[in-house]
C-alpha cells in the first residue's frame, strides 16, 4: 500500500464513507431531458437512467449530492462513475464517452470536496473513483445451456478498467475502489490494470476493494466464500478490504466479522438501507440503520463505514455521529486466525 | 500459504502434506487426454470431481500435448469448471511448459491459484518478467530448478538453481516468500543407468536444504515420476510411491502432484517389498535395481517362481538366446553366440537371425508395456556382449569378402530445447548392436547442428528423440529446415511425447523426404535397416503417404478449423500505430551506400558470444558460462583461443567484412510498401499479415503496419541491408582442413559467422545515429543492444516476422548487393554463407513479431502481388502454409 493522507486519516479515526448516488438522483424526478441536456439532444439512444452521463449534462445536480454529504459528515465521497466502462456504456452506445465521463465526475467530485477541506482544514476530505462490477462476470456463463461460454473476457476488462482509472486519476481522486464485486475474477482484471496503469504512469494510489455477499449462503454471486474472496485478491497493495450492497447491515454482521479477522487491510462496509420492500424500496430508517452499525463499531470490526443502496444524507449523518464516538478497529487481528488444512 | 478456489486452502507449517490430484492430465493420464482428445468434456469434468472427492485438495491440470490445442484445452475446461461448485471449492494448478498457456489459464481463475511451473531456463529476464505477471495475476508459483544450462540433475544444481530463483523473486520481484514452491526435480530410480542411482537421494537433500536455507519457501514435486520405470506395475510404483513421499515429507516436501484415490500407506506396504524399494531409494546396494526388478516381477503376476529356472537351458540355441535377452541373463550368452556361430554360414546371420528375432521379442513385450526400461537396457547389455563376442569373425569375414560395404550410419539427437536422452541413448545401443555406426550429438542440440552434421558425416538417416512437449515444435522445425535446403535423409522421430499421430499430421507434410514415427527402440531397427538402403526409399514412402494420409484424414476432420481468419478479416484486424512528427523520422541520408573492409577491430566489440559457445555444444550465456562450474574451463579455454585467432585474422587481414545499406522514401499500400526515389516509385516489397486468430485485442501484424499509409499523406522511409563477413573466410577453412585441423577449421566458421552478425549489429547502430540518424543520443552497452533495447528493428527474411526468402531477391536487387561481393544462390541462400540481409524499420513501435500460418486465400493475393505462379508462391512459402 502506498503512503497517503487517506491512510494517515485511516490510523487516526473511523472514516465515513457517502451514501447512495442513485437513490439520490432519482429524488430529482429526471426525464429524458435531463439526461441529454444541451449536448446529446439529437442523441440516437434512449438515454434515460445513465445516471453517470449527468456529471456532463447536469453538473449541479450531482455537485448538490457530493456537498449534502460532505454537509453530513462524510470524510469520503465516491464519484459517479459506477457504469463508467466501455462495457456498460454500451448499453446506451457511449462508449467513446467514458474517458470524459469519468475526468469529469472526478473534477466536480475534486472541486466539491476542497471547498469543504478549505472550510475545515482538521477535517480533510477525500475523493473515491468509484469502479462497478460491470453488467458482465468473466466467471460465469449467462447461457445456462453452455456453462463453458464466456460474454467477457479478462483482457477486455482489463483494458476498461485501465481507461477508467486512468481518466478517474486525471480528474484527480485520492483513491481507486473496486467496488460491488459480485465476481472475484472481474475484480482481478480491475486491479491487474489499475497495477499495470500504476507503472505506466509511475503514480500509485491508494485502493479500495469492496465485495458484495449476495444472499444468506454467505457466498458471491460468483460462489466465493468470504475468505476465499479475500485470500483471491490479497496479491494487491489495498488499503482496504470490505463489503457494501446487497445486504442490510444486520445481515451482513457475521461476513463482516470473518473478513475483520482475516484481514491484513483496513476494513470498510457500506451495508444497503436495509433490504427492499416489495416495491423495492428501502425503508429502513436512518436511526433503525445506526442501530445495527452501532454492533459493528462496538465490536470493532471497521475502519471505514457508509451506505449504499436506499441511503441518504440523514443516514450518513446518522452514522457520522456514532463513529466519531468509536475507535477504528485495529489491524493486529492476524494472530490467532483461524487456520484450517 | 494460503489459497483459494472456492472455500478457502491454508497450509501452515502445521499442515502435513498437501494432495495436488495428478489425473486432468494429458501427459501423465491416458485417458483424460484421451477424453479431452474426443471432446468428452462432461466425462473430464467426472475425472476432476473423482479426484477432488478422493481427497485432492488441489488438482493440476495439464493440457500439454502436441496434438491438442493446449491454450483453447486450458480455457475450456476451466471455464467448464468454474461451473461446477463441487469441483472449483478446490484451488487448481495451472500446468504447463508454455507459459501462454500459463497466462491463458491465470484469466479464467477467480481464485488464488499455483501456476506450475516457470524456470530460469529461458534466463533471468523471462523469469523475472513471468514473475511479475504471476504475482499480478495472484498466483503463487512453483519453480522448477532448471536454468540455461538445463535440468538440475545433482544435489549442487539443485540448490544453486533453487538459491538463485529465490534470491530473484524476493530481492527484484519482491514476491512473497509464502508463496514460492520449489520442485526440486523428482526423476526416476532403478532405471539401470548409473547416474540415477542417486535421483531419489539427491532429491530428498536438496528438499532438506531448501526448507532450512530458503525461508517461507515450499517443496512440491511430480511423485509418480520416481516409480517411472514400473510402468505396468502397479504394486510396485504405489510401494514407491508411499517410501518416497514417507522420506520427502520428513525432509521437509510439503505438497506433491499424485494421485489421491491410490496413496498407498508406507505401513501397509509388505516389509520385504519396503525393503528393496528403499535399497534403490536410498542407493543402499549395488545391487537394489535388479533385486526390485526380480522381486516387483512377482507382483505383475507373469512368472510364479523365481527359484533359480535353468530348465531353459535344454531349448535350442535360439531360444535360449531369446530367453537370456529377454531375461538380461548374461552368463551364457558367449557360449550361446558361439554355438550359433557354428550352426549359421556366417556370423552375420547369427546377429540378423537369432540374436534379432530375440530383440524383437524384447521389443514387442516393451510395446505392450510387459517389459521395463531398465530390464531393456539389461537385454541390450546382452546384445552388445554377443556382438562384441561376434565381432572378430566379422571382421575375418569381412576381410576374406573384401566387403567394404557398410551397414547404415545413423544420427541421433535430442533436439534443442529438450536434455532427455536416456531414450535416444536406448536406441543407440540398440542400434550400434546392430553394426550401424551411430553418430550421437547428445542432448539440446539445435537443429543447424543437426543437419551440417548430417551433411557432413553423409548419415543415412536422422533420428530426433525428445521427451518434452515443446521437443514436437521443434521436430517441425527440423523438417521445415531439411526441406527448404531440399534435402532427401530419412528422418525418424522417437521419444515419449511423440505418437504416429503427431507425426503424421505435423511433421511429415512438412518434409518431402520420409519422416516416419519410430515407436520404440527395438523398432528402430527394422525401419534404420531400410532406410539405410536407398533403393528401398520409394516402396517404403509409398506405404508411409497411404497410411498418414489416412491418419491426417481422420485427425483433420475432427480438428477445429475455425483457428484462422481470412485475409480480409486479418486485415481489418491490422494494428493501428500513430503516424506523426515523432513517430516518422526524416533520414539525414537517402540512397544506397557501400562500406567496404571494415575495422574488424571496431566490429568484434559489438560480438554477441553466447551462439559461439553453443556452436561448440556449450550452453550458457557470456560472460558467465567462463565462470561456469562445469564448462568454465573449456568455454574459458575456446574464449581465449577465438580471440587469439581473432587478432591473427585481423592483422593478417586474412577475412574481410563488407556492409551495403539503402534508405528510401516509402509508404504502405495494404500489405504492400512502396519504395520511392525523387518521388518515383522504383520497387515493391510485398510483406505477408498474421492471420491466426486472435484473443480479443490483439492485432494482425504485416511488416508494412510499421509504415505510413500512402492515403496520410505523409513521407515515411524504410531501408534495408546486407553485410558479410565471410570473404576470405573459406580460403582459410581450406587450409586448415588440408592441415587436417578440424577445430580450427570449425572455429573459423564460427567466428566468421559471428562477425557477420556483430557487423549486422554494428551497421544498424551506425544507421540509427548517423546515416537515418533517428536515435542521436542512443547510448546503449552491447548487451542492450542483444537484447534488442533500441528503436526499430531490423527483420531478416527467413525468419519469425518474414518466413518468406523471396524479399532476398528485392533487397539484392535494389542494393545492388553484389557491388559488395555478396551474391545470392538459386536457392536464396546468400554467398559467402557468413551473410545477413534483412529490411530497417524506425518506427518506435516497431517490434519483432511471428508470422505464424498463413492460408491460401493470402499465398493467392501475394502470388497475385507478386506476379508470380501461384505454385511458386505456394513452394517459397511452403513451412508456412496452414494448409
Amino acid at each position: 500500500m502506498t503512503k497517503s493522507l487517506l491512510a494517515d486519516e485511516a490510523k487516526k479515526r473511523i472514516l465515513v464513507l457517502d451514501g447512495a448516488m442513485g437513490t439520490m438522483i432519482q429524488g430529482y424526478k429526471p426525464t429524458e431531458e435531463t439526461y441529454r441536456g444541451k449536448r446529446f439532444k439529437d442523441y440516437p439512444s434512449d438515454l434515460k437512467g445513465n445516471n453517470d452521463l449527468l456529471s456532463i449534462t447536469q453538473p449541479d445536480i450531482i455537485k448538490e449530492i457530493h456537498a449534502k454529504y460532505l454537509e453530513a459528515g462524510a470524510d469520503l465521497i465516491e464519484t459517479n462513475t459506477f457504469n463508467s466502462t466501455r462495457i456498460s456504456m454500451a448499453d446506451y452506445d457511449m462508449e467513446d464517452l467514458v474517458p470524459e465521463i469519468n475526468l469529469r465526475a472526478a473534477q466536480i467530485a475534486r472541486e466539491v470536496a476542497d471547498e469543504f477541506t478549505a472550510k475545515e482544514p482538521h477535517k480533510p476530505r477525500f475523493v473515491v473513483g468509484s469502479m462497478g462490477p460491470t453488467n458482465k462476470t468473466a466467471s460465469l456463463s449467462p447461457d445456462v445451456n453452455n456453462p463453458g461460454y464466456r460474454a467477457i473476457d479478462y483482457d477486455t476488462l482489463v483494458a476498461n478498467y485501465k481507461e477508467q482509472a486512468l481518466a478517474l486519476i486525471e480528474g484527480g481522486v485520492d483513491a481507486l475502489m473496486v467496488e460491488t464485486v459480485f465476481d472475484t475474477l472481474n475484480a482481478k482484471a480491475a486491479l491487474y490494470g489499475i497495477m499495470e496503469l500504476f507503472d505506466e504512469i509511475g503514480k500509485e494510489l491508494p485502493i479500495m476493494v469492496s465485495g458484495t455477499i449476495t444472499d444468506a449462503s454467505g457466498r458471491t454471486l460468483s460462489g466465493q466464500t468470504t475468505e476465499a474472496f479475500l485470500i483471491s485478491i490479497e496479491h494487491a497493495p489495498l488499503l482496504s478490504v470490505g463489503l457494501n450492497c446487497a445486504l442490510g447491515a444486520d445481515q451482513l454482521r457475521p461476513y463482516l466479522q470473518i473478513l475483520s479477522r482475516a484481514s491484513p487491510f483496513l476494513v470498510s462496509a457500506h451495508p444497503n438501507a436495509g433490504l427492499p420492500n416489495a416495491f423495492g424500496e428501502y425503508e429502513e430508517t436512518p436511526e433503525k440503520m445506526a442501530a445495527q452499525i452501532k454492533e459493528f463499531l462496538e465490536l470493532g470490526l471497521v475502519n471505514i463505514i457508509g451506505g449504499c443502496c436506499g441511503t441518504g444524507p440523514e443516514h450518513i449523518r446518522a452514522i457520522a455521529e456514532l463513529a466519531g464516538e468509536y475507535e477504528p478497529r485495529s489491524q493486529q487481528t492476524e494472530v490467532g486466525r483461524p487456520q484450517n488444512v | 500459504m494460503k489459497l483459494s478456489g472456492l472455500e478457502p486452502l491454508i497450509i501452515s507449517p502445521a499442515a502435513n502434506f498437501v494432495n495436488v490430484g495428478e489425473r486432468t492430465n494429458v501427459t501423465g493420464s491416458r485417458k483424460f487426454l484421451r477424453l479431452i482428445k474426443e471432446d468428452k468434456y462432461d466425462e473430464a469434468l467426472a475425472v476432476a470431481r473423482d479426484q477432488v472427492e478422493g481427497g485432492a485438495q488441489v488438482i493440476d491440470i495439464n493440457m500439454d500435448e502436441g496434438m491438442l490445442d493446449g491454450k483453447e484445452a486450458m480455457v475450456k475446461f476451466l471455464n467448464l469448471i468454474a461451473a461446477e461448485p463441487d469441483i472449483s471449492r478446490v484451488p487448481v494448478m495451472i500446468d504447463s511448459s508454455k507459459w501462454e498457456i500459463i497466462e491463458a489459464g491465470l484469466k479464467c481463475v477467480q481464485g488464488k491459484a499455483i501456476v506450475n511451473s516457470i524456470s530460469l531456463k529461458g534466463g533471468e529476464d523471462e523469469f523475472l518478467a513471468q514473475a511479475k505477471k504471476v504475482r499480478r495475476y495472484g498466483a503463487a508459483v512453483i519453480v522448477m530448478a532448471f536454468d540455461e544450462e538445463g535440468q538440475a540433475d545433482n544435489y549442487q544444481r539443485r540448490i544453486d538453481i533453487c538459491k538463485r530463483s529465490y534470491d530473484l523473486l524476493v530481492d527484484k520481484v519482491k514476491f512473497p516468500k509464502e508463496d514460492i514452491i520449489f520442485d526440486p526435480n523428482i526423476f526416476p530410480v532403478a532405471t539401470g543407468i548409473e547416474e540415477h542411482r542417486r535421483n531419489a537421494i539427491d532429491f530428498f537433500e536438496a528438499t532438506k536444504w531448501i526448507k532450512e536455507n530458503l525461508p517461507g519457501a515450499k517443496v512440491s514435486g511430480g511423485v509418480s515420476n520416481v516409480s517411472f520405470s514400473f510402468r505396468g506395475n502397479q504394486s510396485a510404483r504405489e510401494a514407491m510411491h508411499a517410501a518416497f513421499l514417507y522420506h520427502a515429507i520428513n525432509n521437509g516436501m510439503d505438497m506433491g502432484i499424485v494421485n489421491p484415490s491410490l496413496l498407498e500407506v508406507y505401513d501397509e506396504v509388505p516389509k520385504d517389498l519396503m525393503e528393496r524399494v528403499e535399497d534403490v531409494l536410498l542407493d543402499r546396494r549395488d545391487d537394489a535395481t535388479e533385486r526390485l526388478l526380480d522381486f516387483a516381477e512377482s507382483f505383475v503376476g507373469e512368472t510364479k517362481t523365481q527359484v533359480k529356472d535353468t530348465a531353459w537351458r535344454e531349448e535350442p540355441v535360439g531360444k535360449r538366446i531369446e530367453h537370456a535377452l529377454v531375461k538380461g541373463i548374461v552368463d551364457f550368452i558367449e557360449d550361446d553366440a558361439e554355438e550359433a556361430r557354428q550352426q549359421f554360414d556366417t556370423p552375420l546371420e547369427v546377429i540378423e537371425g537369432p540374436l534379432m528375432d530375440g530383440m524383437n521379442v524384447v521389443g514387442d513385450l516393451f510395446g505392450s508395456g510387459k517389459m521395463f526400461l531398465p530390464q531393456v537396457v539389461k537385454s541390450a547389455r546382452v546384445m552388445k556382449k554377443a556382438v562384441a563376442y561376434l565381432q572378430p569373425y566379422l571382421l575375418a569375414e569381412k576381410a576374406k569378402n573384401k566387403d567394404t560395404s557398410k551397414k547404415g550410419k545413423i544420427l541421433l539427437a535430442t533436439v534443442k530445447g529438450d536434455v532427455h536422452d536416456i531414450g535416444k541413448n536406448i536406441v543407440g545401443v540398440v542400434l550400434a548392436c546392430n553394426n550401424f555406426d551411430i553418430v550421437d550429438l547428445g542432448v539440446m542440440v539445435p537443429l543447424e547442428k543437426i543437419l551440417a552434421t548430417a551433411k557432413e558425416e553423409e548419415v543415412d538417416a536422422i533420428g530426433l528423440s525428445g521427451l518434452i512437449t515443446p521437443s514436437l515444435d521443434e521436430m517441425i522445425y527440423v523438417a521445415q529446415e531439411m526441406e527448404r535446403q531440399q534435402m532427401t535423409l530419412p528422418l525418424m522421430i522417437g521419444g515419449a511425447t511423440t505418437s504416429r499421430a503427431h507425426t503424421a499430421v505435423k511433421i511429415f507434410p512438412e518434409y518431402s523426404g520420409i519422416a516416419v514415427h519410430v515407436n520404440d527402440a527395438s523398432r528402430s531397427v527394422p525401419i534404420a535397416q531400410t532406410l539405410s538402403n536407398k533403393a528401398s526409399h520409394a516402396d517404403f514412402k509409398k506405404n508411409l503417404v497411404a497410411e498418414y494420409t489416412r491418419l491426417r484424414e481422420g485427425y483433420l476432420k475432427k480438428s477445429d478449423t475455425k483457428e484462422y481468419l481470412s485475409i480480409e478479416d486479418a486485415r481489418a484486424n491490422k494494428p493501428t500505430l500513430e503516424f506523426n512528427e515523432q513517430t516518422v523520422f526524416k533520414p539525414d541520408f537517402l540512397g544506397v551506400k557501400i562500406l567496404e573492409d571494415l575495422d574488424l577491430n571496431e566490429i568484434r566489440k559489438f560480438m554477441d558470444w553466447t551462439p559461439y559457445f553453443m556452436t561448440w555444444e556449450l550452453h550458457g550465456k557470456y560472460p558467465r558460462i567462463l565462470k561456469d562450474e562445469v564448462v568454465g574451463e573449456q568455454a574459458r579455454i575456446l574464449f581465449k583461443e577465438a580471440n587469439e585467432m581473432l587478432d591473427q585474422i585481423i592483422s593478417n587481414k586474412s577475412i574481410q567484412a563488407n556492409a551495403v545499406f539503402g534508405i528510401w522514401e516509402a509508404n504502405s499500400i495494404g500489405d504492400d510498401i512502396e519504395l520511392y526515389k525523387d518521388g518515383e516509385h522504383f520497387d515493391t516489397f510485398r510483406t505477408l499479415r498474421q492471420q491466426t486468430k486472435k484473443a480479443a485485442t490483439a492485432p494482425n501484424q504485416a511488416l508494412s503496419d510499421f509504415v505510413a499509409p500512402k492515403e496520410s499523406g505523409l513521407k515515411d522511409y524504410v531501408g534495408c541491408f546486407a553485410v558479410t563477413a565471410g570473404i576470405g573466410s573459406d580460403k582459410l577453412v581450406m587450409k586448415y582442413k588440408e592441415d587436417l585441423d578440424d577445430y580450427k577449421a570449425i572455429m573459423v566458421q564460427a567466428l566468421a559467422d559471428r562477425l557477420a552478425e556483430a557487423t549486422a549489429e554494428w551497421l544498424h547502430h551506425e544507421v540509427r545515429t548517423k546515416y537515418w540518424g533517428y536515435a542521436k543520443d542512443e547510448h546503449l552497452e552491447n548487451d542492450d543492444l542483444i537484447k534488442e533495447k533500441y528503436q526499430g528493428i531490423r527483420p531478416a527474411p527467413g525468419y519469425p516476422a518474414c518466413p518468406d526468402h523471396l524479399e532476398k531477391k528485392t533487397i539484392f536487387k535494389i542494393l545492388e548487393a553484389e557491388k559488395a561481393g555478396i551474391t545470392l544462390t538459386e536457392s536464396l541462400s546468400m554467398h559467402p554463407a557468413s551473410s545477413v540481409s534483412g529490411c530497417y524499420f524506425a518506427h518506435p513501435d516497431s517490434k519483432y513479431f511471428g508470422l505464424g500460418k498463413i492460408g491460401k486465400d493470402q499465398v493467392k493475393d501475394f502470388a497475385e502481388r507478386k506476379g508470380m505462379d501461384f505454385k511458386e508462391a505456394e513452394r517459397w512459402l511452403r513451412p508456412t502454409l496452414n494448409y
